[in-house]
């Protein structure tokens, strides 16, 4: 019914409003939230590449776990450290987070 | 089929035949079908809250030596019309400087959060709304929409103590769905499947009665979802006004009580249904309407134990609540888990040897998980013997409650 | 044109619309709302994939833990950027660049594969594809060393998290 070209465009935009998210936003929590929007188009493209080119084994899906396991892991980590960083240094602003710069 | 022994599948093949002999598709009919349906279902969810709110209040004023609502029909039985009118005549209040979209989608998500629950539900071997293989995982999704409603009614209100029921609504609910996962991991070894009506299918032994301990665990981390007393720090008068409802009124108010209650008699349905057999009960595989009612006896039995906990247990502090969390449940689900899966996989392996006629096999398999569970049950007991505290800590130095001062050298002169 | 089509253009429409809203939005908890719309909507296309588990892990996950661990740590860090000031670098204009030159070289790729119009054929045995992926996940000869090392990664976050966010006794 629906071709897979479709799912690929849709997961293409997707990754791009993603990477311009992580590009422009000032807030480290928005550059975490503009990872989120591209893992999930990562997901969607697995998951249609297995419906499509290779629904009889189960790769696409092991794969779709794994980066699952992947996104909780990185927000845990990635949230602690932005507030361990506010707590010092009251500030989520990624361009003030300098202190390795020189 | 025969419209005494399952009236809801006759009713449901009736309309589809009348549907489709007025020239509509088989594809819309079921379509239509399902949505009528789904209405009904959740129709009957808000009206069965009507006469558990009347029960409650009536327990509630039993166990305080009072006669509680007595004066709208019989035994005050019709006291929750007066007022839900009451509730639907009153004044929207919408605060300055709430955010008014999320202000006004939380009542509708923490409401509908527990109303899907119920399209899961088997009320009988043949009346249940969807039996979808990843039944259980669905309710816990469904707990993490609930979660999310809260949070979004404490930030959105713009009040501080909404704010304060908000965080305190992430720490209880997201923390106790860890050994309600857990527990609910136990049935679906027990048996081999996730959804809720293969589920019951497969309890010929009841679950209780194979895991106890399971039982026990989904219970309680159950009713801290529930945001119920002993729980229900989201909304402890004494120390945060309401909580997360505090700037809500009227009708929206209203949605999240009558979501409270609903969800209190969900997980009622839902431990009646996942450990105390469901349906099954003598003749409820030939007449389902029978299983209808041994699911309900089975769930109000279940709803009376969390009404006399709410009624009679004191509140808990969030340090008490979370180390109850973290300390004590959610190593025991996991110690429960690994036991449970390691028994069941050498019990198979063994059996073939021991030769158990085929009728007793499953009451063999249920006494051998009874008996770890009772073992779990011991040396649990034992490790809290050995670390309780026997004497209370003195924190301060004591002090006399009133000591008449000492008079100034010029007065005793 | 047929039911499943007009769900996936209204539904990738709205996925589309909330994730630019995610990027823009200049309050921070609005952001994670509309994340939480996007998340849903890539939900609905796991169902439409014949995938319904990971659209229910897609609810749990996602929308359960990760969307509420963002609003609490935007509440937590909400007295500083609180709608005061553009949100984004003076040099937006550059990210979006890159973003738009990243889809048309997606793009180019795409139209010059000849799998790109591939249509579905039906899927088999789709009731036992949760037993299928179970299995997989835990044999050694297929899945199970990615499944391990996902497990360590879950735990050595988990400390990790714990460790930086909590607070230092002296």
């Amino acid at each position: 019914m629906i071709p897979l070209s479709w799912y690929l465009i849709f997961a293409a935009i997707l990754f791009c409003v993603g990477l311009y998210g992580v590009l422009v936003r000032k807030n480290a929590i928005g550059i975490l939230m503009g990872i989120e929007l591209m893992l999930n188009s990562i997901n969607i493209n697995l998951i249609a590449f297995w419906r499509y080119r290779a629904s009889d084994g189960i790769a696409g899906q092991a794969f779709a776990i794994i980066v699952f396991a992947v996104a909780a892991a990185e927000v845990a980590v990635g949230l602690a450290l932005i507030i361990s960083i506010y707590r010092r240094r009251s500030s989520v602003v990624a361009e003030d987070m300098n202190l390795l710069k020189w | 089929m025969n419209f005494f022994s399952d009236p809801i599948t006759f009713i449901g093949n009736w309309l589809g035949n009348l549907l489709v002999s007025i020239g509509i598709s088989q594809q819309a009919a079921t379509v239509i079908i399902t949505f009528i349906a789904a209405g009904v279902v959740g129709m009957f969810g808000f009206s069965l809250v009507i006469f558990t709110i009347w029960l409650e209040r009536k327990l509630y004023a039993r166990i305080q030596d009072r006669i509680g609502p007595n004066r709208v029909g019989p035994w005050g039985i019709f006291q929750t019309f007066p007022d839900m009118i009451k509730i639907f005549t009153k004044e929207y209040i919408t605060p300055i400087g709430v955010d008014k979209v999320a202000y006004n989608l939380a009542p509708i998500l923490s409401v509908s959060a527990v109303l899907l629950i119920w399209a899961v539900m088997p009320f009988a071997k043949t009346i249940v709304g969807t039996d979808v293989n990843v039944g259980v995982l669905y309710l816990v999704a469904m707990g993490g929409i609930g979660a999310l409603g809260i949070i979004l009614a404490g930030w959105s209100s713009n009040n501080k103590y909404s704010l304060l029921g908000a965080f305190r609504a992430v720490a209880q609910i997201v923390s106790y769905e860890v050994p309600m996962v857990l527990a609910l991991l136990i049935p679906v070894l027990l048996g081999r499947t996730m959804g809720v009506n293969s589920l019951v299918n497969a309890q010929s032994v009841w679950f209780i009665i194979m895991s106890p301990i399971a039982a026990f665990i989904f219970f309680t981390s159950s009713i801290a979802e529930t945001g119920r007393a002993p729980f229900d720090l989201l909304e402890a008068e004494s120390e945060i006004v309401a909580g997360y409802q505090t700037e809500y009124s009227g009708l929206k108010f209203g949605m999240f009580y009558v979501g409270e209650f609903l969800h209190a008699f969900t997980i009622s349905a839902l431990t009646a249904a996942l450990f105390l057999g469901g349906w099954r009960g003598p003749f409820a595989e030939q007449i389902p309407i029978l299983g209808v009612a041994y699911f309900f006896i089975k769930a109000f039995i279940v709803y009376f134990f969390v009404a006399l906990i709410r009624i009679s247990m004191p509140r808990l502090r969030i340090d008490q609540m979370l180390n109850f969390n973290w300390k004590f449940l959610t190593p025991l689900a996991l110690v429960l888990l690994i036991a449970t899966a390691v028994v069941d996989k050498a019990f198979y392996l063994v059996i073939p040897g021991l030769n158990i006629s085929a009728g007793l096999l499953p009451w063999a398999r249920a006494a051998v998980h009874l008996g770890v569970n009772l073992i779990i049950v011991l040396v649990t007991v034992q490790i809290l013997k050995s670390h309780h505290i026997s004497t209370v800590k003195i924190v301060g130095k004591p002090r006399p409650v009133a000591v008449a001062p000492e008079p100034p050298a010029s007065v005793i002169s | 044109m047929a039911a499943e089509q007009i769900i996936f253009i209204l539904v990738a429409a709205v996925t589309l619309g909330a994730a630019i809203s995610v990027v823009t939005s200049r309050n921070l908890i609005h952001s994670a709302l509309w994340l939480i719309l996007a998340l849903f909507g890539v939900a609905i296309f796991y169902v439409l994939l014949d995938a319904g588990f990971f659209a229910v892990i897609q609810v749990i996950i996602y929308i359960g833990a990760i969307a509420i661990l963002f609003i609490f740590a935007a509440m937590l860090t909400r007295r500083v950027m609180q709608e005061t000031g553009p949100q984004s670098n003076s040099t937006w204009w550059l990210g979006a660049l890159i973003a738009v030159l990243l889809f048309a070289g997606i793009a180019l790729i795409f139209v010059n594969w000849q799998g790109f119009t591939t249509t579905a054929s039906d899927l088999t045995n789709p009731g036992g594809r949760i037993v299928q992926l179970g299995l997989a996940l835990v044999s050694p000869d297929q899945y199970l060393l990615p499944f391990e090392l996902a497990s360590i990664l879950l735990v050595a976050a988990m400390i990790g998290a714990i460790y930086v966010a909590g607070e230092k006794k002296q």
